[in-house]
């Protein structure tokens, strides 16, 4: 099916009173991002969505990107056909022609917008229906519950028809709630956690503590290869912090404290966290945690942890059960990295029995008695490695030996 | 001497074998070692990959590498017909695949497989018609070679593969060894589960096939042993070899487009001046639609082709009678048998077959060559 345009449909943001403006704008400006890579595309504003002309370029591929704006709560490819009735109805079956499956039921729903067009809106229901009706043996009208709606809208510069509304991704705007990092591990749950909050409109960077030699380049590269995809949704480069994290879990490790280890650690990476938010101008840190899944993430231990730091914890997935995690996973399309079997640091020198219920003070003293923790909490940041990632940039697998061997 | 057994084997590209050696200087360790120069080793392995997946617009991890054309072959035959035997029994290929192929299918019917050899017409071709009506309540795979690597007829894939939608059932191997890198292969649009290349034949190192199994797709793998390759294929990677192959496939399939139609102007030039030669006649079609642009297979009915072989070497250039693979049996071409020839027609097959290095003068000097050659034997022809 070749379309002329599409339109797309914005939600929340349009509630937003005073900052409609602003939100409508960064909309366009995200979704013309999104599809740069496609040059043929112009785009025209109107009062809360855009219309986007194809001018022949492919709209499968665009409503493929399209479909992971974030912000878009629906968008729908369009046939324009001079504002005449016959064009119209012969538009109007093509659409119908063109579906999976023939319907049920359907009906016309006819707006005009372009008063001198001859036909009022009941006039066009009924013109447009009957052309289809005669067309389809076993196609009957509903106009409650129809389960295909073929729109028929009608401006000066010509006629809207279109039969499909595909659902976006919703949200806000990438980058429209602020900053916020990332605590990324490189297993099924912080990437989701991830997704989610850049769909309500929080810019990330994503922290990420590595361990060499207890843990592999591999486990490394496979949370390179995440934050690509995460990049991939921002619409924009992501920034990746590789916090070496060696030399504070091996002294964790010598406190003796076998089963507040992860308690200790968890808090440790949240200060990290925290400076690293303060150098970058982030309000807040987001983990993929979610409710009693591990024992660092029982209500307790989320407690003694979580005052390790001061700024707002963001935690998407706090609600969700495993499955429903591992079925946004997919969806994302980071579930099958984030199966791949490295280590991370989180699950090295893991004690038999983790504390579900760890003591606040008893925590509290343990750290005090490394009183050089501090120092390496310092030296963690400053050892920091920055990356910025895209989803063009090559992964390291792509960029192996050299270019001229390929 | 003018070589002119493409597709037993072709020249290597200068490129291809500068990375070969270069590559198994520096990346000798096991890619499957955790320690780093395994890691680097494996990421060779995953690029290369990528790029397969790259050039034939399917997933990277759908290619799996194997030690060549044969056992790729191998592979998704016994791998496919094993693996789904409690879907059914019967097994769909045609009279003039490859050896690999077609030993293949005599060995599973020992393990009792039911297999349909589907005949060719006289141009060396399959009528995916046959193919429908062969098609039981029992089949779970049909396998059918791309370009027939003895006359060259291309076989309708995309017809087949069409046809095969309505099966979701049967699976679909295709046996590509001659046309990859010579005509465009289209694995998605054609509805192809399972598809075999070698790398020497479109100017990569021997000891490399390429196999593409769909996503998902499970085989019983015919080696027992380590989980490389997805677990299909047990053994250490050669890892110089899968670099090197990976780069010629890009160069060949870079290089098809512009050479598809220089070659079938070859094919034209050497066939318009062959045929002025009665006793050669020309197997397979002269319609280039349905032949590859690379080869040209001509009978010398009265002469032992070992003969013309010989003598040709002799005059300065190196042509071969059937399928490499075969041909040190006297017997005569079980394809051409297929295509409906008689004995002493499908026992005097000459094979020529020629790449992108070959010029227009290169192609008159062995037109000049063939006609010296019957001439000298013309005296000694076996008496009918």
């Amino acid at each position: 099916m070749i379309y002329d345009k599409v339109i797309v449909r914005y939600g929340e943001l349009v509630m937003k009173g005073r900052n409609r403006n602003q939100f409508e704008k960064r909309m366009l400006q995200q979704t013309k991002l999104a599809l740069r890579g496609f040059e043929s595309l112009t785009y025209a504003k109107s009062f809360g969505r855009l219309t986007i002309s194809l001018n022949g370029a492919p709209f499968e591929a665009i409503s493929e990107r399209l479909k992971d704006v974030f912000g878009i709560v629906s968008f729908s490819p369009v046939i324009l056909v001079d504002n005449e009735l016959e064009k119209i109805q012969a538009a109007a079956l093509q659409l119908m022609n063109g579906l999976e499956q023939t319907p049920a039921t359907f009906k016309v729903s006819a707006k005009r917008a372009w008063k001198p067009f001859v036909h009022s809106s009941q006039e066009m229901n009924h013109l447009v229906g009957s052309h289809v009706l005669r067309a389809f043996a076993d196609l009957k009208v509903d106009v409650r519950k129809p389960e295909v709606e073929l729109r028929v809208d009608t401006y000066e510069e010509g006629t809207f028809v279109y039969n499909k509304v595909i659902a976006g991704a919703g949200g806000f705007p990438f980058g429209s709630n602020g900053k916020a990092m990332l605590l990324l591990s490189g297993g099924i749950d912080s990437p989701v956690a991830g997704w989610m909050a850049m769909r309500k409109g929080l810019k990330l960077e994503a922290v990420h503590f590595h361990s060499y030699p207890f843990t592999s380049d591999k486990a490394k590269e496979k949370v390179i290869d995440l934050a690509r995809r995460l990049s991939y949704y921002a619409g924009a480069p992501l920034k990746l912090h590789l916090v070496p994290f060696t030399e504070i879990q091996t002294r964790l490790v010598q406190a003796r404290q076998d089963s507040l280890m992860i308690t200790m650690m968890r808090r440790a990476m949240l200060r990290i966290t925290e400076q690293l938010a303060e150098r970058n101008e982030a309000g807040g840190i987001v983990t993929g945690e979610s409710l009693g899944q591990v024992a660092s993430q029982t209500l307790s231990s989320m407690n003694v942890i979580g005052r390790a730091t001061v700024l707002p914890l963001l935690k998407p997935l706090l609600m969700m059960d495993k499955q429903e995690i591992i079925n946004e996973a997919v969806k994302i399309g980071t579930f099958e990295t984030s199966i791949l079997p490295y280590e991370d640091c989180c699950t090295l020198f893991l004690p038999k029995s983790p504390s579900t219920n760890p003591n606040l003070n008893v925590v509290e003293r343990a750290e005090k008695n490394i009183p050089e923790l501090e120092q390496m909490l310092l030296t963690a940041v400053e050892g920091t490695e920055v990356l910025e990632l895209t989803p063009e940039a090559q992964a390291s697998a792509e960029k192996a030996g050299e270019d001229e061997w390929f | 001497m003018l070589y002119f057994d493409h597709c037993a084997s072709t020249p290597p590209y200068d490129e291809v074998v500068d990375t070969l050696a270069q590559v198994m200087k520096i990346h000798y360790a096991n890619p499957s070692s955790i320690h780093r120069a395994g890691a680097e080793a494996d990421k060779l392995i995953t690029r290369s990959r990528a790029l397969l997946g790259e050039q034939f617009g399917v997933k990277p991890e759908e290619w799996l590498f194997t030690s060549g054309g044969t056992e790729s072959n191998n592979l998704a035959v016994k791998g496919a017909a094993r693996q789904f035997r409690s879907r059914g029994n019967h097994l769909i290929t045609t009279q003039i695949e490859h050896a690999s192929v077609n030993d293949a299918f005599r060995q599973l019917e020992l393990e009792g497989f039911q297999v349909t050899y589907l005949p060719v017409s006289s141009t060396g071709h399959v009528d995916p018609e046959q193919l429908r009506a062969a098609i039981t309540d029992d089949t779970i795979l049909v396998s059918i070679m791309h370009v027939n690597n003895e006359v060259g007829s291309i076989q309708p894939i995309d017809k087949i593969g069409k046809l095969l939608e309505a099966y979701p059932r049967v699976l679909f191997h295709v046996d590509a060894v001659q046309s990859i890198g010579k005509l465009p292969v289209k694995i998605k649009e054609w509805g192809i589960d399972l598809l075999s290349g070698s790398a020497h034949k479109l100017r990569g190192p021997k000891g490399i096939g390429y196999l593409y199994v769909r996503e998902s797709l499970q085989l019983q793998p015919l080696l027992s042993g380590g989980s490389q390759e997805r677990g299909l294929r047990a053994g250490t990677q050669n890892v110089p070899g899968i670099v090197a192959s990976a780069k010629a496939l890009r160069m060949s399939i870079q290089a098809e487009e512009q050479n598809r139609e220089r070659l079938y102007a070859l094919r034209g030039r050497l066939i318009e001046q062959a045929e002025q030669i009665p006793e050669l006649k020309l197997n397979g079609s002269h319609d280039q639609a349905v032949m590859a642009p690379h080869i040209v297979h001509f009978s010398y009915a009265a002469m032992k082709p070992e003969v013309i072989v010989h003598m040709l070497e002799e005059l300065g250039a190196i042509v071969s009678t059937k399928s490499a693979c075969s041909s040190k049996d006297n017997k005569p071409s079980r394809v051409l048998l297929a295509m409906g020839a008689n004995r002493e027609h499908a026992a005097g097959g000459i094979r020529i077959s020629f790449g992108d290095e070959h010029t227009e003068q290169d192609i008159d000097k062995l037109a000049v060559m063939l006609g010296e050659a019957v001439a000298k034997l013309k005296p000694l022809e076996r008496s009918k």
